[in-house]
């Protein structure tokens, strides 16, 4: 099963824990099947409509799923999702 | 088979006499990068970290504050003010020292001690924000001093100079060295130099992959900021990209560790993030010509124990340190 990192906001959704298993052979159904587990967890992932939220980034095995499929990319079960916000960097 | 890097010296090179310090930015080295190259590909390094404050800042350092004296929104006596962790800081107090003008920067307080160090002794008058709030909470802060009419910001974020200055300088340096580039990696902190020097090199070829290597900052930075209040900034053309990744501060020192013992090269840490996406797009290859940018010498991280010879205690001091 895929394991799916949470930033620090979302942990309280999740019981306070770092990390999560959730199933799917897609970023959507994994971010499905992680909602019906922890209500409420992905509703500052999605927008309204279901997109990504402009500013949480997503990564597959630490690639920005914007550049894959998005929402479409394909998870396998050994793969690692990260969710994180997006930060200013740059000096 | 290892390639070869051997290339034709090209047209006379350029004069190396200049009228200023400021004359003397950009044009810098690209260097193969020998051992590190897989069989079939050419892994290439541009030395960011031979320009006159050591980093690929003052490159836009001197266009912004050009560009603003050009359309006449700095004027002498106004003082430059800018959020900036560092390099920007210490590209804009040479730029000010230069041409006269006075220089405030807010720079969070985790930032390394060489480079508060390198902006007191150009005379910059220093801001700190929270450590936590990483640079999001310097442009905060910086945001609410611009109010005051004394000041003017570049805002390097929002700032078209900041990309141009990359497109018709960084890109057009690596197009006339390297004309048969097939991937581009450089680390994303404003987007201007992945912008810039993306447009410039899809112009030249389209089918040239742009790729950007992403910090992984730690609970530290991220803290409990919301989902909804993050930050994009303005000028990043997300369109120039092909592929983005994260790296983690454990890989990008051992990345900069591998640099200076296989290359000889002593570069910073987010060089490092970038060598390691660029190694990663490299062994997905078998012929390729990867350009990977490094923003910095490794000077101003010195206090951080990055080159320590336990590497365990190299991650943790630098991960304590605001390291991009």
């Amino acid at each position: 099963m895929p394991r799916v990192k949470l930033p620090t906001i979302l942990r309280p959704h999740a019981g306070g824990v770092r990390a999560v298993d959730a199933e799917g052979t897609t970023l959507r159904e994994l971010l499905e099947d992680l909602e019906s587990r922890y209500p409420g967890i992905t509703q500052m992932v999605l927008t309204d409509d279901g997109a990504l939220h402009r500013f949480v980034n997503v990564y597959v095995n630490d690639e920005d799923v914007r550049y894959l499929g998005s929402l479409e990319t394909e998870v396998d079960p050994g793969d690692t999702v990260s969710i994180l916000p997006a930060v200013a960097g740059g000096r | 088979m290892p390639r070869t890097f051997v290339c034709d010296p090209g047209p006379q090179a350029a004069p190396m006499r200049f009228d200023d310090v400021l004359d003397a930015i950009g044009d810098t080295p690209l260097v193969g990068l020998p051992s590190l190259s897989p069989p079939g590909v050419r892994m290439w390094a541009k030395l960011e970290g031979q320009n006159p404050t050591g980093s690929l800042k003052d490159r836009i350092a001197k266009a912004m504050v050009e560009a603003a004296e050009a359309s006449g929104e700095l004027t002498p006596g106004r003082t430059i003010l800018e959020p900036t962790s560092g390099n920007t800081g210490i590209a804009l107090a040479m730029v000010a020292r230069r041409k006269g003008y006075g220089l405030t920067v807010v720079i969070p307080d985790n930032a390394s001690e060489e480079r508060i160090r390198l902006l007191e002794l150009f005379g910059a008058e220093i801001v700190l924000s929270p450590g936590d709030k990483g640079t999001n909470g310097s442009i905060e802060i910086a945001r609410r001093l611009a109010s005051d009419d004394r000041y003017y910001m570049p805002f390097q974020y929002g700032n078209p100079a900041n990309p141009r200055a990359h497109e018709e300088g960084t890109g057009e340096e690596i197009v006339r060295d390297l004309p048969e580039i097939t991937h581009f990696v450089a680390g994303l902190g404003t987007g201007g130099t992945l912008t810039g020097v993306g447009r410039r090199l899809k112009r030249h070829d389209p089918n040239v992959k742009v790729i950007a290597a992403e910090p992984e900052l730690g609970d530290l930075v991220y803290g409990l900021r919301s989902l909804d209040d993050g930050f994009v900034p303005p000028i990043f053309d997300e369109s120039v990209l092909d592929r983005k990744f994260l790296v983690n501060v454990a890989d990008s020192v051992r990345a900069t560790r591998e640099l200076t013992e296989r290359e000889g090269i002593f570069a910073g840490i987010s060089s490092g993030a970038v060598l390691h996406v660029g190694l990663r797009v490299a062994s997905e290859l078998e012929r390729g010509d990867v350009v990977c940018l490094l923003p910095d010498g490794g000077w101003k991280y010195l206090s951080t124990q990055a080159w320590a010879p336990e590497l365990e205690r190299a991650e943790k001091n630098v991960s304590e340190t605001l390291w991009w």
